[in-house]
């Protein structure tokens, strides 16, 4: 209703104030200023009233006073000269008797923001950080960082920046941490307020008056603090100890982290103190709050990353409720399957079935996969519970299932015969797992006896296919399982291939028509050569599964935002697709043109980033950009180069969309090579190097430094993950 | 650091809006007002898979990020443009709501906005520039100048107080429900003369029981909150079971013993007699606040308040009966309700109920049949026979039918057996004060396998 007529409200209020009976009643003048600003945050404008306000801005009801100045701090700026006009009265407030009245007085006068401000606030600012009454004092400290965000680019005032240091030694533990927020913003430019051993020191012993607010504040500023010795590093770990078990979890989480980077060289302390904290975390996990729930549930997931099993005993806190948002019901199924031991793999299977049947299909599915996931280390368990999905007949869970199967052939190569087995009853596939189905049936078609069946359903029914996705992946399952059953088979590859070539309008699906069938004519033992790749790859699981990291890949952005905002996002996903890209090397040769390499791939499901070659990069650009840019990610890989032959490193990238520049000649230690690749808009610039002079412990692993402009933290990732895949793949086929 | 503090009410709607970094518009150019709009179309745009607690808005200098919680049906908002420890906010915007709840006497639309005057108040004298000064209600009462305007329904549930003879029944030995819920500041109102003091022992009980009664997951998250309305504050003994033992390694020989796994304290808590006595010493300050929690983890004292026998069988319908068991003697349950899973492609069911007062409906939607239960007297027994049509049934959608998940409200019982021996306030206290202690489990999850 505000926003209709606002005029006439305007208009009416206006009247109403200036109308000399009502200014004579109080309680009813005080009833319009609230009105007005009633109407300010509903979004009206009132700013026609300002002169108005000034008016009733002198009063000595405090309440009424600070209605008066809220009004005031946001129409300042749009009415300067009038606002000038209150001034008057604000620095009369500042030498109020009344420390309410002065504190007020100088918060308020601080927060207008109009050009020229700073010479009326200079002074009450400076005998506000003098004044007796500590709550002045906390609002003169802030107002000195209010005072240089007036004027960002003037320079810094010498006197009050060493005013504020002194100030940290007052005896009031708000005006301390105020101190320290007002000298971090006003010396931002300069790299923050210094943290020196006096100061730090000083903090620490003033801990217990803060209020958890500023502990927890404090802490983070103790952050940039280096202690000097080891013995002051154990002095301070010991003052702050009792604060990893604070009641209020900002504080707990906070001192963990501080312990975590203070004690980065002593991995047993933070391991104490992960062990320590872990009580709180798993409390926040189970608080009433569901925002705070879900806080505590990003952070265990970091820890898990580096200590697996700290919460394995406590796996049941993980269980979901029935009531509980389905975002947390994801974080609590991906904590519990990377909790999964021998003996609590039957209950948290259990449960995890329960899950299955519910009523939101994304959740069903994500059980489903979970599920999956742990078949990769207890099969024979997840299967029962697969096959057993597969009876209810429901279309998202089936093809949640087929798709598992899919993946769990991919890794475990154990279980494809009693997949093989399950999947010859499933013959009606949905939508969705179409591909995946096609896949099993085309790569083990010797292992399901109906499959050629199955297959000729799909080709007769081409017609009406939409997806060509699913028709390519038909096409390449149809010329495998020739290669196995010809008899068959042979039929109905023909009518499918005439199809395709015939009648097909995607490019795509005729392009690969046309190679399965010049490679058809190019007799069996070629097509063999070329269609058959691996069926499975062990080795993947290994990569999938739990590695531990070191705590330093994540202490840095434990207690932000980061954790929580999902740009923390597992890498497994890019790992699998990226690793997959590889085929045979003669099927490259066959495909230069194509832009899908995908073409034996058991996965087309997960999200890939896209990498592109772009235009060259000459030498000079490349060297001139990698000088001026920063290191943003430095990784060490674990594994050394790949022994291979260094084309085909270079053959293998460029597959994966990265071009090679230059690297060093065969066995010369240091060895490097220098890379580069584009991606969504960023150019991502590589640096390898094995052998490096200066870390000597780790000279046989493989060291990749990352570059980009512009930033893209997700590119990054996804890049290295894929790099990453590349480089253990050749290092599998070369060993 | 935060930028901007915004309530808005359900449906988009400014409450309150409060920016602290306005006085930068004119230099940086950006966080102007808009920024609640565009929180509110990425709020309801979201589907339920998404995360919704921290959202990042891409702006042109520097990304925004809005961290939000959804108290009272209301979203509680901070939007920061650093990137803070997620739970300082998270707690801090949780706190803010529980402040106002204090203020106002309850958590809603209507008394957000009729109170918002009171509220700029209080968040002025706890965030200045975007810093967290203090959310103490100690400090914070000696400003907050406003008072409380409360908006009360007439009830007819308030004349029961009045005696016969219009003369209030003082024998009455239970606070009523709503007593609490009444801004703390009222001083100088008609209710000037109640000094009461509330102790709560709220426990959230997360069960799962497995398909042949087994308990396979029990959890008790338990707090002791205060609720003081008290003008001034002295010192308060709160005595607990003497038997209390905390932690695995204290258990002792005899099982009457009452276990809690580990407990936190409020910081202003003094222990000094709690290792012996176990007696909690606090100066309450006017407000809610909670002294201590604690948490119990797979070993219920007790039984599980509800024990179910469920048969599912198949016939030309699904039948599946539910014998529904209320093991507590001495207590009430209430509003508890039952969801009980269906086959996909219900359509109709036809119900028998032991009692009038039960409801029982089919939600096809949800895939699920609600059983409701207003109210369970303790050492009860109910039953319901449900029969549920499922075109094209076979054997495999039997699975589908469960687990069956309950969630209930037991008045003047906790699982873990913690209790308040005495609440002595120091003898200082002039004046008639009034001191309730209360007991109320909740269920945050309970599940039953068929």
């Amino acid at each position: 209703m505000p926003y209709f007529g606002s005029e006439e409200m305007v208009k009416e209020l206006k009247r109403a104030l200036s109308n000399p009976n009502v200014q004579a009643d109080r309680l009813r003048y005080k009833n319009y200023i609230t009105k007005v600003i009633r109407y300010m945050t509903q979004g009206l404008d009132v700013s026609a009233l300002f002169m108005d306000m000034v008016k009733a801005s002198a009063t000595v009801d405090i309440a009424q006073k600070k209605l008066v100045y809220l009004y005031m701090c946001t129409y300042a700026s749009d009415k300067p000269d009038l606002a000038l006009l209150a001034i008057n009265t604000l620095r009369k407030d500042c030498a109020d008797p009344n420390p309410m009245v002065r504190g007020l007085a100088l918060r308020n006068m601080c927060n207008f923001r109009m050009p020229g401000m700073t010479e009326y606030i200079e002074q009450p600012i400076v005998a506000g950080l003098r004044d007796k009454a500590s709550y002045v004092r906390r609002v003169a400290v802030l107002g000195c960082a209010k005072m240089h965000s007036l004027q960002p680019n003037t320079d810094i005032d010498g006197t009050i920046v060493n005013e504020l240091y002194a100030l940290l030694r007052d005896p009031d533990p708000v005006v301390v941490v105020n101190c320290l927020r007002a000298l971090e913003e006003i010396l931002k430019d300069e790299g923050g307020v210094v943290i020196n051993k006096p100061i730090a020191h000083h903090l620490l012993n003033r801990m217990k008056d803060l209020d958890s607010w500023a502990q927890s504040e404090v802490l983070t500023f103790l952050l940039r603090y280096r202690p000097r010795s080891d013995d002051e590093l154990f002095d301070i770990l010991s003052l702050l100890d009792s604060f990893l078990q604070s009641a209020h979890a900002h504080v707990a989480v906070a001192t963990l982290r501080l312990f975590l980077q203070l004690a980065s060289a002593h991995p047993a302390v933070q391991a104490d103190a992960l062990l320590c904290t872990s009580a709180p975390l798993l409390a926040t996990c189970g608080a009433a709050s569901r925002e705070l729930r879900f806080a505590g549930l990003c952070h265990v997931q970091q820890v898990m990353r580096s200590q697996p099993g700290l919460f394995g005993t406590h796996y049941k806190r993980f269980f979901c409720g029935y009531s509980e948002p389905t975002y947390i019901k994801f974080r609590k199924m991906e904590i519990l399957v990377e909790l999964v031991n021998d003996e609590n793999v039957a209950l948290v299977l259990e449960e995890l079935r329960s899950y299955c049947t519910d009523v939101s299909p994304e959740l069903a599915q994500a059980a489903i996969a979970a599920i999956g996931r742990i078949a990769q280390t207890y099969s024979e368990k997840c299967l029962d519970i697969l096959t057993g999905l597969l009876a209810l007949k429901q279309d998202h869970i089936t093809s949640a299932v087929i798709q598992m199967f899919r993946d769990l052939v991919w890794f475990c190569p154990q279980s494809t015969a009693a997949v093989c087995q399950t999947v010859e009853a499933c013959v009606d596939s949905p939508q969705d797992s179409e591909q995946a189905l096609l896949w099993l049936l085309g790569e083990h078609g010797d292992q399901i006896s109906s499959a050629p069946y199955v297959m000729e359903g799909y080709i007769d029914g081409l017609k009406t296919e939409l997806s060509s996705a699913v028709k390519m992946e038909l096409l390449t399952a149809s010329v495998k399982m020739f290669l196995c059953r010809p008899a068959e088979t042979q039929d109905m590859l023909g009518r499918l291939l005439h199809y395709c070539i015939e009648e097909e309008s995607d490019v795509c699906v005729r392009d690969r028509a046309l190679l399965c069938y010049r490679l058809l004519q190019r007799g069996v033992e070629e097509t063999r050569k070329v269609v058959t790749g691996p069926k499975s790859d062990p080795s993947m699981s290994v990569l999938t599964g739990r590695q531990e990291e070191p705590i330093s890949q994540w202490a840095s952005t434990f207690n932000t935002l980061g954790p929580l905002s999902g740009c923390d996002l597992c890498p497994q996903t890019a790992v699998i697709s990226a690793a997959d890209q590889p085929s045979s090397s003669a099927e490259k040769e066959l495909l230069p043109e194509s832009t899908d390499v995908t073409l034996s791939s058991p996965d087309d499901t997960e999200e890939e980033i896209s990498l592109s070659l772009g235009p060259p990069l000459s030498h000079e650009t490349f060297e001139k950009m990698w000088l001026d840019l920063e290191i943003l990610q430095r990784q060490t890989m674990g594994f050394p180069r790949p022994r291979t032959a260094l084309d085909t490193l270079q053959a293998a990238l460029q597959l994966v969309k990265i071009q090679t520049l230059a690297f060093t000649p065969g066995a010369t230690v240091p060895w490097k090579a220098y890379i580069y690749t584009r991606s969504t808009g960023t150019l991502i610039l590589a640096e390898l190097l094995q052998g490096d002079q200066h870390a000597p412990g780790i000279d046989e692993s493989l060291v990749v430094s990352v570059k980009q402009q512009p930033v893209n933290q997700h590119a990054i990732r996804g890049f290295v993950s894929i790099l990453k895949g590349v480089l253990q793949t050749l290092n599998v086929d070369s060993s | 650091m935060i930028s901007q503090i915004f309530i808005l009410s359900s449906k988009g709607d400014h409450l309150i809006y409060k920016d602290y970094h306005i006085i930068m518009k004119h230099f940086r150019g950006e966080a102007s007002k808009d920024s609640i709009n565009v929180f509110y179309e990425m709020v309801t745009a979201l589907s339920g898979d998404q995360t919704p607690v921290v959202m990042v808005h891409l702006c042109s200098h520097k990304d925004l990020h809005f961290i939000h919680v959804r108290q009272g049906g209301l979203y509680w908002v901070a939007s920061t443009k650093t990137n803070p420890s997620p739970f300082t906010i998270i707690e801090f915007l949780n706190r803010l709501a529980a402040l106002t709840k204090d203020y106002c006497g309850s958590l809603s639309e209507k008394s957000v906005r009729m109170n918002f005057a009171l509220i700029y108040e209080l968040l002025d004298e706890m965030v200045d520039f975007g810093y967290i000064q203090t959310t103490s209600t100690d400090i914070l009462k000696n400003f907050i100048q406003t008072e409380a305007v409360s908006s009360k329904p007439f009830s007819l549930f308030d004349l029961s107080n009045v005696g016969l003879f219009g003369a209030e029944t003082q024998q009455s030995k239970v606070a009523p429900s709503v007593a609490a819920s009444r801004p703390i500041m009222s001083s100088r109102g008609e209710q000037s003369g109640k000094n009461e003091i509330f102790v709560d022992v709220i426990e959230r009980l997360s069960v799962v029981i497995g398909s042949k009664g087994v308990l396979m997951k029990s959890d008790i998250q338990g707090e002791i909150r205060i609720k003081c309305f008290l003008p001034t504050s002295s010192e308060m003994r709160i005595g607990l079971n003497e038997e209390l033992s905390i932690g695995k390694s204290q258990q002792k020989g005899y099982s009457s013993a009452v276990r809690v796994d580990e407990c936190r304290f409020h910081q202003a808590v003094k222990l000094d007699e709690f290792d012996t006595f176990r007696i909690l010493k606090v100066c309450p300050s006017q407000g809610e606040q909670t002294v201590m929690q604690y948490q119990l983890c797979d070993e219920l004292p007790c039984a599980p308040p509800f024990q179910l026998f469920p048969s599912v069988q198949k016939d030309y319908y699904i039948v599946t009966s539910q014998l529904l068991f209320f093991t507590f003697s001495c207590s009430t349950a209430l509003n508890v309700s039952i969801t009980v899973p269906v086959p996909k492609g219900s359509v109709s069911m036809s119900q028998e109920l032991s009692s009038p007062d039960q409801t029982a409906e089919l939600q096809p939607k949800n895939k699920a049949l609600l059983w409701e239960i207003p109210r369970f007297p303790g050492g009860a027994q109910l039953s319901a026979l449900f029969k549920v049509d499922v075109p094209g049934l076979s054997s495999a959608s039997l699975l589908e039918v469960g687990p069956v998940s309950m969630s209930f409200e037991l008045a003047k019982q906790t699982c873990s057996g913690l209790q308040i021996r005495f609440l002595r306030l120091a003898p200082t206290q002039t004046g008639l004060s009034q001191r309730w202690v209360r007991y109320v489990t909740h269920s945050d999850s309970y599940t039953i396998r068929i």
